[in-house]
């Protein structure tokens, strides 16, 4: 059953990662079925993950498999709350590939299965929080590379610059912006919760955690400043960087 | 009926020539109806590129001849007159393709003119492949001109123009248009600025403060506008659109954080590129005019077997009716309705098979044969002779 649920939704993933890709190389052609596999692919693994959560005896996505899993689904939900329309084509060629390989890698590593742990209501929840802000974060920083490089062609008053439909810099700042205050609060509970179930269930201070408080540093830092323009594009790139390279480096060694 | 096209466009007839026949729009509305008389149809198109009248029935070489432009004006017709009604009212034959305003002038030309059935199908069908070509390829897309590709580029920072405050120093005509074409898109001019304003360097800076979009024309020799006088933008994006010759606005402004400044070369390249698209473009749009010329070619074909149908259709009710008179005295009222429905329904079903064959011949070159035959056979016609 879940099997039949994966590869469809795997199978959108990359269509919409080709049709978007198509739709860079010649636009208003292959926006709406690079949506539509967005969101049939969205559908699948949204099933999928009901079925995971249905069979499993405990909590489905504890492993790292299990939590990649988690974290595409929530990639592809923040992508389709925010920016699934055509104008933000782009934002999807940089994260429905990632989210196609990231779904694939999920799979080999067992991560669509029926098996489940009981890590404790608390200690999920702190999963879930953690998930869904890396995932808000990792939009935030699609978003902020896509600002740096509308912002450059506008810099380099580049001729072709009208033929790519690329949504309004000032309008991918506040995006950023907001996905960024919206994740860190996210981030901030998932903390808390992880600090919470520290104390109860004991455990020694690790380098993941270290990491984490890094990159919570960053995002707050130009949050609190009030970064825009150039400057917040980079702090959320930093960020973006020590989240999804050096956490689970250090998480999964 | 024969659809006839003559006119001369700006592809082959130099201006001096083509403003001989040019009419102002009511000029071409009143022509259309002169050219109609008591019978036919006409439509005459005049814009500053072309003048085209398309007529059914009614000379359409009239004003051609008496401002003797005839022997360089062409002549189209039937399919071939639709082909470029079409073509014109997609921009496929303006100068720049696509440019919008063509289809706005065929529209009124439609409606002002003197239409019949003919040439209302032809021009309702331009006016559909004229919208379809512009939403469904990006032929439109792009500016074609500076003024366009300036307020485009604006779009490109702040997206929607809704409230967007600016700043307008100089007062030239191609700044003007820039303008005229910020406040289309909802921008509001805060301010137009004259030498008076810029020699007062405390009231610029405030006004440049609160602008979102700075357009510079100004005759001066020198900048205008530097980097120092430029109010540190917070975040806050200023695009700045040079038009001037020499420029008005430092290159340097381009420099600072959250400032965005495009002379003419730049712009000049930007609609370079936005044309390169736009032909790009045509191919799509042909194939889409070529449809529906197809379309239209299918249905006036079709006109020719209509007479003949009808008088299929009026020469079974004929009978019908004879028959049904002839038994109806020996009838009562219910029977009679009973065997009216009946033989109504019979002389449906019989003509209805032929009927649909003879209108699929139609759009064929057997479409007369078919036509004839049914007339040889039902012997439609014969009593008139």
């Amino acid at each position: 059953m879940i099997e039949l649920l994966f590869w469809p939704a795997l199978v959108a993933y990359g269509e919409a990662a080709v049709a978007y890709a198509g739709e860079a190389r010649r636009p208003g052609t292959f926006a709406q079925p690079a949506i539509w596999g967005v969101r049939l692919g969205w559908l699948a693994q949204t099933a999928l993950l009901v079925v995971q959560a249905a069979r499993a005896d405990g909590f489905p996505w504890s492993t790292w498999a299990g939590a990649l899993n988690l974290f595409v689904w929530l990639v592809v939900s923040a992508y389709l709350v925010w920016g699934c329309r055509p104008r933000f084509g782009l934002l999807g060629l940089a994260v429905m590939p990632v989210a196609a390989v990231l779904f694939g890698l999920a799979y080999l590593g067992g991560g669509i299965g029926e098996r489940g742990d009981e890590p404790g209501a608390l200690l999920a929840l702190h999963v879930v929080l953690m998930l869904g802000a890396f995932a808000g974060l990792t939009l935030a920083a699609g978003l902020a590379a896509l600002y740096l490089w509308h912002e450059r062609r506008l810099k380099r008053r580049e001729a072709k610059i009208l033929r790519l439909r690329v949504p309004p810099l000032e309008a991918l700042e506040r995006l950023t912006g907001r996905t960024v205050a919206v994740s860190l609060a996210v981030l901030s509970g998932g903390i808390v919760l992880g600090l919470a179930s520290f104390a109860v269930d004991g455990g020694g201070f690790d380098a993941a955690m270290a990491i984490t408080f890094c990159a919570w540093a960053v995002y707050s830092g130009a949050v609190a400043a009030r970064l825009h323009g150039r400057r917040l594009a980079r702090a959320t790139l930093l960020g973006f960087v020590i989240v999804m390279i050096v956490l689970p480096i250090t998480h999964f060694a | 009926m024969k659809l006839e096209l003559v006119g001369v466009s700006h592809h082959r007839t130099p201006v001096e020539v083509r403003e001989r026949v040019a009419f102002d729009p009511a000029g071409a509305a009143r022509l259309a109806h002169e050219l109609v008389g008591d019978g036919g149809e006409a439509v005459v198109l005049s814009t500053c590129n072309r003048t085209e009248v398309y007529a059914v029935g009614a000379d359409a070489e009239l004003p051609f001849r008496e401002a003797g432009v005839e022997a360089v004006a062409y002549r189209l017709h039937d399919e071939a007159a639709a082909l470029h009604l079409f073509r014109v009212a997609a921009g496929l034959d303006s100068m720049v393709p696509g440019e919008g305003e063509i289809l706005g002038q065929v529209r009124q030309a439609y409606e002002t003119g003197a239409p019949g059935p003919l040439l209302d199908r032809a021009f309702r069908q331009a006016l559909h492949v004229g919208k379809k070509v512009r939403t469904q390829t990006a032929i439109a897309e792009s500016p074609a001109s500076i003024a366009a590709a300036a307020a485009a580029l604006a779009q490109q920072v702040f997206g929607d123009l809704n409230g967007r405050r600016v700043v307008l120093i100089g007062a030239g005509k191609v700044s003007g248009q820039a303008a005229r074409n910020l406040t289309s898109r909802g921008a509001e001019i805060a301010v137009v600025a004259g030498r008076a304003l810029t020699a007062e360097p405390e009231a610029l800076a405030q006004e440049l403060a609160a602008a979102d979009v700075v357009v510079s024309s100004t005759s001066s020799p020198g900048f205008v506008l530097s980097p120092g006088q430029i109010p540190p933008r917070k975040g806050r994006p200023l695009f700045l659109i040079d038009l001037a010759v020499p420029r008005d606005l430092d290159p340097a402004i381009h420099e600072l954080d959250d400032c965005y400044l495009y002379d003419v070369d730049d712009l000049e390249a930007v609609v370079a590129e936005s044309l390169a698209g736009r032909r790009a473009e045509v191919p799509r749009a042909e194939a889409m005019v070529a449809a529906e010329a197809e379309k239209f070619r299918e249905w006036q074909a079709s006109l020719g077997v209509v007479p003949a149908i009808a008088s299929l259709r009026a020469r079974a009710e004929e009978i019908r009716a004879e028959e049904l008179a002839r038994v109806s005295r020996r009838l009562s009222d219910e029977e009679r309705a009973a065997v009216e429905s009946a033989t109504a329904q019979i002389v449906n079903k019989l003509l209805h098979l032929p009927i649909v064959r003879l209108k699929e011949a139609a759009v064929t070159a057997d479409g007369v044969i078919y036509a004839e035959t049914v007339r040889h056979l039902f012997g439609l016609g014969e009593e008139e002779q």
